[in-house]
């Protein structure tokens, strides 16, 4: 029996891992590629680490310092090793069946840390219409088929979504000498990081705010994609459409956490953020189960996620020690106005915890207040796409009765 | 001497035509295919339903009402010696307002005399215990046990199997451009790849068949385009357990709402004509889609949020001149055997429309037909990891390690799946490789991430296998290779 047993060896889980077997657990890491790493070896680019190794690297880099850790401190993993099911027989037993090439096999461990991942929205989920041809690829797909094979998808492009995977894509087919034609984005705001908007003035490449990509046309491969524009409500405005010749259609138009095994045996989901609802060690519903990284809710830095899968392995440790988490007088963390995504869920008080959120639209001149506590800070600016991570002091979160809310609203000047 | 046969089209239609000409020792069959792959044609996108063969009426469409049912029974064999999937749940007609019933009991009349074993008309009771999650506002139905659902590509490809595996030459990637007619006689097609000989032709081609028709001068025919489009729901989104169709229009069946077999709920398809010459037009729409959806809604209210919405598809029915299925040997040219217009049920149909071949080439083509001494009717379906019970996946892994590496995340395929599914293109003769071709078969792609993360593993299997370069692998044959060349490419100026 395993005192935990990881599932996903993207950096949620390798940081997981780590961190398991430093503080004395017998661990088991699982993935299903044929390589550790998650999805950071498909992302060349710089970004990576700045807050967990202070210093900034690019995604293979970020998790090679971890697969060098798992080697030497002897972490039992197995890659091509694929999770078919879960089973949480009691709360003290969790049986996990997984595929790879030796067999089909089934160990059991004390907890499990899930830290799946997220997969990408596809264009039939965004509503697109037309012809089903080739030249459409998610943004993560052709990130995979360019960086990690050494294939180039197109020559003429329009993306979809400017979220920071959608402008890193940008860039990267710039820099191979395809032609991004345009980025197009529903919302009247750019979604990524501001360096990486920058980006498209760099490159030249047109970004259409409050539109949306509704049709492609083709007969064997994209010949073009059209357009429209929409209102303030997301709405469409009628004859504002219009036709791009492109030969490719990168859809990058957000992920979601990958949580059918944990939905299968009945963990509930928040469906705002998508991934499970946790208390402050990431425990979901389902005693012994905690969950890190994308899969829990979609982070934009990987330090937050590495973080996380740190924090789930010190859940797994105080779980085991205490044959459960002991019962706790659990707050309820809620959202307040502009507060879209937040985790976790129920916090305690006992000991000090991050909250990470997401504000639905961006505010200048902000005010975040967490009212039961009287707690409030300020920010010069927030925006969909940056999670805010708030640090609720133990002492602080003390001072609540049921629950905590957070706000975020204008400050007055 | 052997007659040497040339069907064209490996559809639904001609692959059963092959098929069935395969029992007999003095045919040698031919079956010509433009696309990479067989079943790409009308075959690939419909409704995949085997229909109870109660609508058609006797008087104005006979080889529709006579061959519906007779394909039904017959389905019941070749979907065991074949090892097709398929489930046989029955279908329930829904009456919404009291005037439906008259049209219910029209159908019932109907079906009597095509010979429809087991309808009934049921009350509000009866259609709840049927289908408990109907509209609760539905006041009645007719039931059609004996209606049921297979996977259409599958067939094909079980069936095409069978036949190559029984003698029949399979040409793909191979467009018929012209047919060599001497003497009041067909002598052969002329191809993109050269000259096939055939001293009887037939016609399947599906929404082409009118053009095939022409090049032997028989053109007292059209085939024009009817659009159907469809929604398919992520596979957690309870659907209904009989097929449910409403009550008839007389252009369509209407909008049917099913769990296909893959256990998705599916909805479509509408029914919307296109000109003549838009028979490549495949393109979804949002008003067809919309009002697919408004009119499921009538059915099944409950229609889960957009987000739920795994893919959208669209097909076209071949739509023949008056209507019904035209089967028959031309009388001017002899030895070409057209089998056009075969619009719905023409899945339900082909059974028996290949004895109904048979039947032409001894009667009206006065061959005589000499059976084999031994013919093999079977043919194994191909693993499907997911499927397998723990013991029996283990000891495959044992034999093949391949089996335990899966590929696909939705559908639990394995690498050990894709490369049973390789050897089985190229048993047939798929020269190129494509994901479709993987996807009909293992099923692949076809889950909640509809391939966004499994795609790139299966193209570098099939260019593993196909010794190809990446980029090379198509997604549905040539033209749509899934990479422009080596990420360098344009840098260097090779590509315009
Ligand atoms: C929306 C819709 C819903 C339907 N629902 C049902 C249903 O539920 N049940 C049912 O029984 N039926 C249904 N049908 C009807 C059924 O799908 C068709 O009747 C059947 O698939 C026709 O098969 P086919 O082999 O005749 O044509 P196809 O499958 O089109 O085969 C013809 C083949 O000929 C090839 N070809 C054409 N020209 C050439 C050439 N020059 N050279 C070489 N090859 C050529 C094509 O590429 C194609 O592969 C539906 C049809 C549609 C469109």
């Amino acid at each position: 029996m395993y005192d935990t047993i990881i599932i996903g060896g993207g950096p949620a889980g390798l940081a997981a891992a780590v961190k398991a077997k430093k503080l004395g657990l017998k661990v088991l890491l699982l993935d299903e590629n044929e390589f550790l790493g998650g999805i950071l070896p498909q992302c060349i680019h710089p970004g990576f680490g700045l807050h967990y190794f202070k210093e900034e690297l690019t995604g293979p880099e970020f998790a090679h310092r971890f697969i060098r850790e798992i080697n030497e401190l002897n972490i039992e993993h197995y890659t091509n090793a694929y999770v078919l099911e879960i089973e949480n027989y009691s709360d003290l037993e969790k049986k996990v069946v997984f595929s790879s090439p030796e067999g089909v096999k089934e160990v059991w461990g004390k907890t499990i840390i899930y830290a799946a991942g997220a997969r990408e929205r596809h264009a039939f989920e965004i509503g697109i219409v037309g012809d089903r041809v080739a030249g459409i690829y998610t943004a993560g797909e052709a990130q995979t088929l360019m960086d990690i094979y050494g294939v180039m998808p197109g020559k003429e492009v329009v993306i979809v979504g400017s979220g920071d995977v959608g402008l890193i894509m940008a860039r990267r087919f710039a820099l191979e000498g395809a032609k991004v034609k345009a980025v197009i984005e529903l919302m009247p705001y750019p979604g990524g990081l501001a360096r990486n908007v920058m980006i498209l003035r760099d490159f030249e490449i047109p970004l259409y705010l409050s539109h949306k990509v509704v049709e492609v046309r083709g007969r064997k491969r994209v010949e073009k994609v059209k357009v429209v524009k929409v209102d303030e409500n997301l709405k469409e405005i009628s004859g504002s459409g219009f036709w791009i010749e492109c030969d490719t259609l990168l859809i990058s138009a957000g992920l979601i956490p990958n949580v059918k095994l944990l939905k299968k045996i009945g963990a509930q989901i928040d469906p705002l953020n998508g991934g499970p609802i946790v208390n402050e060690l990431l425990e979901t519903t389902i005693p012994g189960i905690f969950v890190a990284g994308n899969a829990l809710l979609i982070n934009d830095l990987v330090d937050y996620v590495a973080e996380q899968g740190e924090l789930a392995a010190l859940g797994a440790k105080e779980f085991i020690e205490n044959q459960g988490i002991p019962s706790r007088k659990w707050i309820k963390l809620k959202r307040g106005s502009n507060v879209r995504i937040l985790a976790p869920h129920y916090i305690s008080g006992e000991r000090d915890v991050y909250i990470y959120a997401r504000v639905s639209r961006p505010m200048e001149n902000v005010r975040v207040t967490f009212p039961e506590i009287r707690k409030e800070l300020r920010l010069p600016v927030v925006k969909p796409s940056e999670m805010l991570r708030i640090k609720l002091k133990a002492e602080e979160i003390q001072k609540a009765g049921k629950e905590i809310t957070m706000e975020v609203e204008k400050g007055e000047v | 001497m052997k007659t040497r046969v040339a069907i064209i089209g490996a559809g639904i239609s001609g692959a059963s035509i092959a098929r069935v000409l395969s029992k007999y020792e003095n045919l040698e069959v031919h079956l010509i295919e433009k696309n990479a792959d067989v079943g790409w044609g009308v075959s690939k996108a419909n409704t995949a339903l085997i229909h109870g063969g109660y609508d058609d009426d006797p008087e104005k469409y006979p080889m529709r009402a006579k061959l519906c049912i007779k394909g039904n029974r017959l389905w019941h064999e070749w979907v065991k010696e074949l090892e097709i999937p398929h489930i046989w749940n029955g279908a329930l007609i829904v009456a919404l307002r009291d005037e439906d019933f008259k049209e219910l009991e029209g159908l019932l009349e109907r079906g009597r005399k095509n010979g429809v074993p087991e309808m009934i008309i049921v009350d509000k009771e009866e259609l709840f215990h049927l289908e408990p999650n109907l509209n609760p506002e539905a006041l009645g139905g007719l039931w059609v046990p004996i209606v049921g659902q297979i996977g259409p590509i599958p067939a094909v490809i079980a069936i095409v199997e069978n036949a190559v595996a029984n003698g029949v030459k399979l040409h793909l990637e191979t467009e018929v451009r012209g047919i060599k007619v001497e003497g009041g006689e067909v002598k052969g097609v002329e191809t993109n790849n050269g000259f096939i000989e055939a001293d009887i032709i037939i016609n399947a081609a599906g929404l082409y068949a009118d053009e095939i028709s022409r090049m032997v001068g028989v053109n007292d025919f059209e085939i024009h385009p009817r659009k159907g489009e469809y929604w398919i729901f992520d596979e957690d989104i309870p659907g209904p357990r009989r097929v449910l169709f409403p009550t008839p229009t007389p252009k369509s069946k209407g909008v049917v709402v099913t769990t296909e077999i893959s256990g998705h709920l599916m909805i479509g398809p509408n029914a919307q004509d296109l000109p003549k010459e838009e028979k490549e037009n495949l393109a979804t729409t949002r008003e067809g889609l919309e009002e697919v959806w408004k009119k499921a809604k009538e059915l099944w209210p409950n229609l889960p949020p957009r987000s739920k919405v795994i893919r959208t598809f669209a097909g076209l029915r071949p739509e023949p001149t008056g209507g019904d299925f035209i089967i028959r040997a031309e009388k001017e040219v002899w030895g070409f055997i057209n089998v056009a217009g075969i619009r719905s049920p023409g899945l339900t149909s082909a059974p028996a429309i290949a004895y109904e071949v048979v039947e032409i080439i001894r009667r009206d083509l006065g061959i005589n037909l000499v059976e084999k001494g031994k013919w093999n009717p079977y043919r194994k379906k191909i693993t499907h990891f997911f499927m397998l019970q723990p013991e029996k996946a283990n000891e495959l892994v044992k034999e093949n390690p391949s089996y335990g590496k899966i590929v696909c995340r939705c559908n639990h395929v394995s690498e050990g799946d894709i490369l049973e599914a390789i050897e089985r293109m190229k048993f047939i003769g798929v020269k190129t490789p494509s994901i479709d071709s993987i996807k009909v078969r293992t099923k692949a792609t076809s889950g909640t991430c509809q391939g966004s993360f499994c795609r790139v593993r299966i193209a570098r299997i099939l260019a593993r296998e196909y010794g190809v370069d990446l980029w090379n692998v198509t997604l549905k044959g040539k033209g749509s290779e899934i990479g422009i060349g080596d990420v360098k490419v344009l840098l260097r100026g090779e590509v315009e």
